[in-house]
């Protein structure tokens, strides 16, 4: 399961003059069990600190945001995230980055090591095991912080940008790739992007923010069937009309 | 970087270097026997041998060094036992940091020999006395790398850790912050031996024990034998440079392969 519910969710920053800034206004979302939604909006549009309310990283203002029936409140091993930065932990091996999560939980070395085995085989990176995150490349490292993110075998897996310092050519393959994971996981994935070519690909739903303060303008569903192909005609009328909704009725409020 | 291209020394990289010692060796020779002509002024280097060889044969080099150590390995022991854990705790914990900061502000640009009359008035003609002084030495660098090296712990180690499970402060420090910090910390330790042997000398100036490298270089010196200051003087140069290169060549195994190109 990986039924995710977001109610009513209000988030604002202290300014430094005392007043308040409002990031996120009345979200409210579902997402079904094994959906994959694309949250789009623009840069500072709230979409990584929505991200980080749902993950357990930091508490809304107000509003709840509940996952299979249990309100988060706090960071929970039921819910994986890859960040946007490069977030491995250089002083370890790759293998032992995806191990890292299993060795808090407490599992003993040869489990870990056999379940971090089958993860990284999962984004094909098996005869990098041993190496460090500083001898991979970008999309490499990230395909690592996917494969760790999974290896506790979260229910929900939320990505925030994880393909933008990537060139286009790597940022497509690994769309796939995650597209693959997917399927074979049988996750439920929340996935921030400010790329429509990215969300039009990727989603089963898009989520369009506003920017400033971030209020959900409208849910957009994607009805492509998959594998969708970037060139054809379908893909880029769906891929208009996202933009369309952008410019005309999501752009600044 | 410079480090990696040093490697695979061989006489015929460094040819230069070994000529400016031969150089050096040969000068101060022709200098001490044809001009200054007075081995209590400047002996040259072959009355240094040959005080090295009587020095060697009566066996008190190797008490000297062995005292030496003592010394030392006490004010380092106790620089690592105190520096390491509140540099983590300022590090980590703005409060500690707050707390620590003004005193180790007034405390830290106190030169380490001014400490002597109390280390004497403390511990008395003891090693713990001469140790002290190379703790005063040695503790700051350690504290100062050890507080800049948790403060620079990025913070998307830590919530990656968190999202990973890792949510206890003690896990965090030992399982993220500590290896993230961990070259800080020991390039801190590295300068803090460099400190604390510096202090070496005139820590045992003051009489804490019959032998030391330092407290023969005294010895000698108030018997007017010079090619034996000298002798002694070389030797602590040499233990220095020995002690550093061991710290370089452990920086370079274990850190250099995941912090060259990391990016921040």
């Amino acid at each position: 399961m990986g039924k995710l519910e977001i109610l009513n969710l209000n988030q604002s920053f202290l300014r430094d003059d005392g007043t308040r800034l409002a990031v996120l206004e009345n979200i409210s979302l579902e997402v079904h069990d094994e959906e994959f939604v694309c949250i789009l909006g623009s840069s500072g549009c709230g979409k990584t600190t929505l991200l980080r309310l749902i993950a357990g990283l930091d508490t809304a203002g107000s509003g709840r945001v509940i996952l299979d029936g249990e309100e988060i409140r706090g960071t929970s091993p039921k819910v994986g995230m890859v960040f946007q930065e490069y977030s491995l932990f250089p002083w370890r091996s790759v293998i032992d980055n995806i191990a890292f999560g299993l060795e808090m939980r407490g599992t003993a070395k040869d489990e870990r090591y056999r379940i971090a085995e089958r993860y990284l085989d999962l984004v094909n990176l098996s005869q990098f095991r041993d190496s460090y995150p500083s001898e991979l490349s970008g999309g490499m490292r990230q395909r690592v912080a996917v494969a760790r993110a999974l290896a506790l075998d979260p229910v929900l897996l939320l990505m925030d940008e994880p393909f933008g310092a990537l060139d286009a050519q790597t940022r497509n393959m690994l769309q796939q790739e995650l597209l693959d994971i997917w399927e074979a996981t049988k996750k439920t994935i929340v996935f921030i992007t400010h790329s429509v070519d990215e969300a039009v690909y990727l989603s089963d739903r898009i989520v369009v923010l506003t920017p400033r303060p971030g209020r959900i303008c409208r849910i957009f569903p994607v009805n492509l069937p998959r594998p969708r192909d970037r060139t054809s005609p379908e893909f880029a009328q769906v891929r208009r009309e996202v933009l369309d909704l952008i410019n005309q009725n999501c752009a600044t409020q | 970087m410079s480090i990696i291209k040093r490697r695979g020394h061989s006489i015929r990289e460094h040819w230069l270097g070994v000529l400016a010692i031969l150089v050096a060796l040969i000068v101060w020779e022709c200098y001490a026997a044809f001009i200054i002509r007075n081995s209590f002024l400047l002996p040259g280097p072959g009355d240094v041998f040959l005080a090295f060889l009587s020095l060697a044969e009566k066996g008190i080099l190797l008490t000297d060094f062995e005292v030496s150590m003592t010394h030392f390995a006490i004010g380092l022991l106790f620089a690592l036992l105190i520096g390491i854990p509140v540099g983590i705790a300022m590090g980590w914990n703005r409060r500690a940091d707050e707390f620590f900061n003004p005193l180790i502000e007034i405390l830290r640009p106190i030169p380490p020999l001014a400490w002597i009359p109390f280390a004497i008035i403390w511990f008395g003609f003891t090693p713990v006395s001469a140790g002290f002084v190379i703790f005063m030495g040695a503790v700051f660098p350690i504290l100062i790398n050890t507080y800049a090296g948790f403060q620079g712990v990025s913070r998307i180690f830590v919530e990656a850790g968190r999202m990973l499970g890792c949510t206890r402060t003690l896990d965090q420090i030992r399982f993220i912050a500590f290896p993230a910090a961990l070259p800080s910390v020991v390039s801190g330790i590295r300068i803090a031996t460099g400190v604390g042997w510096m202090c070496l000398v005139a820590a045992e100036l003051f009489g804490v024990s019959n032998n030391g490298l330092g407290k023969d270089l005294w010895f000698y010196y108030d018997l007017h034998q010079m090619d034996c200051v000298v002798v002694y003087m070389l030797i602590l140069g040499l233990i220095g440079l020995v002690i550093d290169m061991i710290f370089r060549y452990y920086i370079e195994r274990h850190f250099l392969k995941w912090r060259t190109g990391e990016v921040a």
